[in-house]
Parts: structure tokens; sequence; C-alpha cells
């Protein structure tokens, strides 16, 4: 029951999301923009509440603590794109996966430049203290440096002069980096640690599908 | 030493939008558009009970140790809350507390311990005897911010006084209420319940210490700590404990909320010192409430003048 209803899926998804074909119902330039667009709405809240003083008291540390928090989860929703396939069929998910993974990245961006310039208005001695003194801190900042080669080898020639192995291997750097963002998030919390526990027990589901696919690949192949 | 005198072009306290109406400001526009141009004409016409009566304590004397600092907005310092009781989210105060303290109760605080003249004290037996006084403090908390914050209470000394410690008492703990049908928070342990802190005997009896019943010439709210709430301005916040219902002379340091959670972070005596690093947050500067840029933090929050001396000798690193 459920594999034709996702093979029914699969089949109208695959004729409706097309790059070229004229006559199909959704096409994925299309649906790239719609989701750009929804990816750019917690900027757009973020920028708007801060510029209409809606965000509390402190506004500057809630832009700070959003700004990271958007990070994360576009972590663990880049994370989801491949099991998602997986589940569905649906390939032509692949395709947001470097839009999502790049989203990640420019909210974790917003989120060290608002610690650098409006925590430590660019006072970089402080900074490093801070870094080489505050243990969440300093995981947050490793964290940083560890998605830069992911971003710098995201473009499609850095694929093709990487080879699809090797660029493979060097992005399963994101699992680091997913799991350093959860313990950076723990880390900082005084008391209550129901939040980060939630994001890294999602973390844990979306990286044990991940298992669980890789052992029943290999007894498959051994069979 | 600061002494703020009031001059006659100053706006009392008292004479501050009423909070009700400011609370309601949203309902109140709206009332007053369908009402029309009669009840905008005439803005005060029903609006339940009159400004005077909500504004409890007024005409104050001004007090010597009140900082001439800019006050934080009364919204800020009513909505931007750790009150853990109420959850652990700056708003969840403000959001959750709205009954707090059940009118139906009658609130009642136990004085007992290591004194010749213990008892348990309504409310309203327990503030009787004392001379309120406003009194403009600044407020700072570990976590990096400030506030400056107009109290009204009455020097924690004069309670004390009256319950005559004995020789054995050299600390005070205090309790705040446990009761999770009134406070949510209280149904995860986030913190070990009911929150507990101290003071060293000296330090509950410096003259900067006191008991708040209100702020900004208004009874406290339930996300302030209602009914009456400690007020120690030269430690971190969390040492303010909020709603008290029992004062306890005892003779061993008290082991605070904080202290159990996590004594490598939270010593008992929390001075607010700039020269000792939080491991999460360096204590170095803060930022002012209302404000962008930070400021540098003030060793012992700016009142050394009245409180170094309670600490001389001591390793201030060591005793954090």
């Amino acid at each position: 029951m459920v594999t034709t209803l996702l093979s029914s899926i699969q089949a109208w998804t695959s004729n409706a999301i097309s790059n070229d074909n004229k006559g199909s119902f959704i096409r994925l330039s299309h649906l790239k923009v719609l989701v750009f667009l929804i990816c750019l709405y917690p900027l757009f809240y973020m920028t708007w509440g801060f510029f209409t003083h809606q965000l509390g008291a402190n506004p500057i540390e809630a832009v700070t603590r959003d700004s990271g928090l958007w990070g994360l989860r576009f972590l663990l929703i880049t994370l989801c794109v491949t099991p998602l396939r997986w589940l569905t069929g649906i390939n032509q998910l692949v395709r947001f996966r470097r839009m999502l993974g790049l989203f990640a990245f420019f909210y974790a961006t917003v989120h060290m430049l608002l610690y650098l310039g409006l925590d430590q208005f660019f006072n970089w001695y402080e900074i490093w203290l801070d870094i080489i003194k505050r243990p969440f801190i300093t995981v947050g900042f490793i964290n940083f440096i560890a998605l830069l080669p992911l971003v710098f080898t995201s473009t499609n020639k850095m694929v093709k002069r990487l080879g699809g192995r090797r660029w493979k291997k060097l992005h399963k750097l994101t699992y680091f980096v997913a799991a350093a963002a959860c313990i950076h998030f723990l880390m900082l919390i005084k008391a209550d640690i129901r939040e980060p526990v939630i994001y890294i027990i999602i973390l844990t589901g979306l990286l044990g599908v991940r298992l669980l696919h890789h052992l029943r690949q290999k007894k498959l192949s051994a069979q | 030493m600061l002494i703020r005198r009031r001059k006659p072009w100053d706006l009392p306290e008292s004479e501050v939008t009423d909070y009700k109406v400011y609370k309601n400001r949203r309902q109140f526009l709206n009332t007053s558009i369908t009402a029309g141009l009669a009840l905008a004409a005439a803005p005060s016409i029903g609006l339940g009970k009159p400004v005077d009566e909500l504004q409890v304590y007024k005409d104050l004397k001004p007090s010597p140790f009140s900082t001439d600092e800019e006050k934080t907005t009364f919204e800020a310092i009513t909505t931007y809350n750790n009150f853990y009781e109420f959850g652990t989210g700056k708003e969840d105060p403000s959001l959750y507390a709205t009954e707090f303290p059940d009118e139906s109760q009658i609130w009642k605080v136990e004085i007992d311990g290591e004194c010749d003249n213990p008892g348990v004290y309504e409310y309203d037996d327990l503030v009787k005897p004392f001379t309120m006084e406003e009194r403009i403090y600044r407020m700072r908390c570990v976590e990096g911010w400030s506030m400056v914050i107009p109290w009204i209470g009455f020097p924690l000394a004069e309670l004390l006084k009256r319950a005559k410690p004995n020789s054995k008492a050299k600390y005070v703990e205090f309790t705040t209420l446990y009761d999770p049908e009134q406070m949510p928070g209280q149904n995860r342990d986030v913190l070990e319940w009911p929150y507990v802190e101290g003071l060293r005997m000296d330090e509950a009896m410096n003259p900067l210490t006191m008991i708040s019943v209100g702020l900004y010439g208004k009874e406290l709210l339930g996300q302030n700590g209602a009914p009456l709430r400690l007020v120690v301005p030269w430690k971190y916040g969390f040492k303010s404990i909020k709603s008290v219902v029992r004062i306890r002379f005892v003779e061993e340091m008290p082991q605070t909320a904080w202290m159990k959670a996590n004594a490598n972070e939270y010593g008992f005596y929390s001075n607010v010192n700039p020269n000792v690093n939080h491991p999460r947050w360096s204590q170095r500067r803060e930022r002012r409430i209302g404000e962008f840029l930070k400021r540098d933090t003030l060793m012992f929050n700016g009142y050394g003048d009245y409180v170094a001396e309670l600490y001389s000798g001591m390793d201030l690193k060591r005793y954090f």
C-alpha cells in the first residue's frame, strides 16, 4: 500500500518537476526560487523584528541566538534530504541540498558576525581570549572553520575537480559540523537543556537512518 | 557617594502611566476608537480602578544609596526576567506569572532557625512596621546584562533584628515558595526546588541589602518576585531570591540552588567581579538593557564603597 503510494508519487514528481520539459507541471527552477524565498524568511523576520522593536528587551541577544538556531536547523534540514530521497524515491530532492546547506552557512555567518560585531565590537584581543578560554566559543569557532571547506567545494566545478568519491568523503564533514553545533548549543545553556537535547535527538535519528541504510546495503551486496 | 535630590520639576515615579492602563493600552485604544470621541475626550473614564489606587507607594523619601543613572523601562523590567519557576525563557515569567501570587491565599513568611524570636508572619503584618523607601539600584545578571531598577522596600537588617538572631546565626538562608500549581516551571527538574539562596550574616545586615515589595511605585508583579523578594545589588542577580516564604538563621553555609546545579560555575558569594570569569562568559563587560554598546562591569557592581570591607583579606578568585 505504502510502496504503491510512494511509487505513484515518484512517478508523478518525476513528470511534474522537470528541468526543461515545457509541458511539465512545476519547473524545478521555479520551485528553487520558492524554496530560496522560504529559506530567507527567518532573516526577514529577524530583521523586521529588530527594527520594529519586537524582539523583547534584549534584541541583540535575540538575533544572535536566533541566527545560530537557524544555522543549526538548516544543517539538520540539509541532512534530511538524503533519507527523504530513500524514503520517497524522489531523487529530484537532491537538487535542493546544496542550497539548503549554503543557507546553513549563511545563518552561521550571520550568527558569527553578530557575535564578532555586536557582542565583541570587533575587539580581536577579547575575541581571542574568548576562543581560548570559553569552551562553547571554542567549539563554535572550530565549527565555523569546519564549514568553510564545505562551502568552497560546493560548486559544480569543485565537485568535478575533486571527483565524486572524494567530494562525498569530504562532505561527510557535515555530520561533524552538525554534531558540534548541537554541542555548542548544549554548552551555552545554564540549566534547561531540553531544547538542545531535542536537536541532538533529531541529529541522532538522521545519523542512525544513515547507519541502518549503510548496513542494509552491505547485507544486500553480500548476498 | 551619589546623593540624588528630587528637583521640583522632576516627575515622581508615581506619575508615570499607570501599569494597568499601560498593559491594556492596545485594548484601551480600541475601546477609544469604538466608543468614539466621547471617550477619547475623557480617557480616564471607564478604566476600572483609578490611577491612584494602583500607585501604592507615593512620595517616598529618596535614598542616598540610589544611583542617578537612567532607569531601565518598566516594560523591560517586567518582560525580561530569569525566574525559572515560571519557565526558562526570558519572557516566560511575564506570560505565566500574571495571576501570581494567588490572591485567595494569604502569603506567609516563616522566620526561624538560630534566633530568639521566630515566627510565621502574614505578609501584611511582616511589612507593616517598616518605612518604605525607593532605592534605585543597578542589577547585574551573571549572563552579562544589567538594568537600573527603582525598587521599593526596606533594609533586610531591620527585619532580621526583630527576629533576634543568636550567636550561632552565621548565615541567613532564604527559600522561594514551592507550589507547582502556581509555578508551572517547578514541574520540571531544571533546578532543585524549592530555590534556595543565602547570605553571610554581615552581608545580610549590610545597609544596602533590602527586601523589596515593589518597583516603579507599584507592588511587585509576579515575574519580579511578588509579593516580596531579596535585593543584593553588589551580587549577581540570581542571589536576589524572589517570592520568599522562609528566612532561616543557620550556622553552616547554606547550599544554594545554583551551587547544587553547578558548583564550579556558581559560588556562594557570587559578587559581581569583572576580574573573575565565569567559564561561559567573560564578566568584564555588560550590556545595559536598552543600550547598544556594552559598558565595563564595575567591581562589586559599583558598590565597593559599601561592601568591599566585608571581603577584606579574602581571595575573591577562590571565594567566587
